[in-house]
């Protein structure tokens, strides 16, 4: 029988797979990706809470409604980090976040 | 018992392709990973009975997002696409991953949660809440994301007229 702790652990180990992604990696497009896998173990933990939790079915539909914002504002955050990425491309060359240094302080 | 073997096939899915995405040395692996993640999580969605979030997770996560990765990874860099290799403190990031796994595993562990069976919401109530209770949200995210797709094209364009010499597109 599913129980909403294995929902909740699945997103956690999700979100810290992710974590390590974007500490770990050089290339910007695989940071992005990492955020992405961020972004869906939040999902995870909605959905869970969605199907499990001990409320009306009115208030449960809240979580399936703030998974779609996640998803839409996963859109909006992707397409301008892609563009921002082309940019800096062009610019300088590189995608590697190493190089990327010149706000540095 | 038969949803708890679908739910480790899910999971095992998401973890596998998860794992692909921050180990592979090969950038194009990493995207099909990032794919395999997210229909991981489709089927998550299908079974905790959101059907409607299923299929807008494979539109959109599917065709949409890893369609414009694949193209982000080809427009940029294809020489070391073979040849990645990690940030020198990637001890420190796995660490980091760790110990916040480890946190995240302590809160769910001592928060009690009144939990029911396993209930979908039907597709008339989600609807109800979110074109009625947020509405002005909703249509805000859409705004936002109208937003974010102009400012996307507006970036990428060419403005400078120097830089436009080698342009092979059309005008500005």
């Amino acid at each position: 029988m599913i129980e909403l702790t294995h929902f909740q652990v699945l997103g956690a180990a999700l979100f810290a797979i992710g974590l390590y992604g974007v500490l770990a990696r050089r290339s910007a497009v695989l940071i992005l990706m990492s955020i992405e896998l961020m972004l869906s173990a939040v999902n995870i933990n909605l959905i869970g809470y969605a199907a499990f939790v001990d409320f009306t079915e009115a208030q449960r539909s809240l979580g399936q409604v703030l998974i779609i914002f996640v998803i839409t504002i996963a859109a909006a955050e992707l397409a301008l980090a892609i563009a921002i990425i082309l940019r800096l491309y062009r610019n300088r060359s590189t995608v590697n976040a190493d190089e990327i240094n010149l706000m540095k302080f | 018992m038969a949803s708890l073997v679908f739910f480790y096939f899910a999971a095992a899915l998401v973890l596998g392709g998860a794992i692909t995405v921050v180990m592979t040395r090969n950038i194009i692996y990493a995207a099909f990973g990032l794919l395999t993640s997210l229909m991981g999580i489709a089927a998550l969605f299908l079974l905790t009975f959101a059907e409607f979030l299923a299929l807008v997770q494979v539109l959109i996560y599917g065709g949409a997002v890893v369609i414009v990765i694949i193209f982000a990874l080809m427009l940029t860099r294809l020489d070391d696409f073979r040849q990645l290799s990690d940030h020198k403190g990637w001890p420190l990031g796995a660490a980091a991953a760790l110990a916040l796994f480890g946190l995240m595993i302590a809160a769910i562990v001592r928060t009690p949660v009144n939990t029911g069976p396993r209930e979908g919401v039907s597709f008339t109530v989600m609807g109800e809440s979110l074109f009625q209770d947020w509405a002005v949200p909703f249509e805000i995210a859409s705004l936002v994301l109208l937003i974010a797709l102009i400012g996307a094209v507006v970036m990428v364009r060419r403005s400078d007229p120097d830089d436009g010499a080698n342009d092979d597109g059309g005008p500005n």
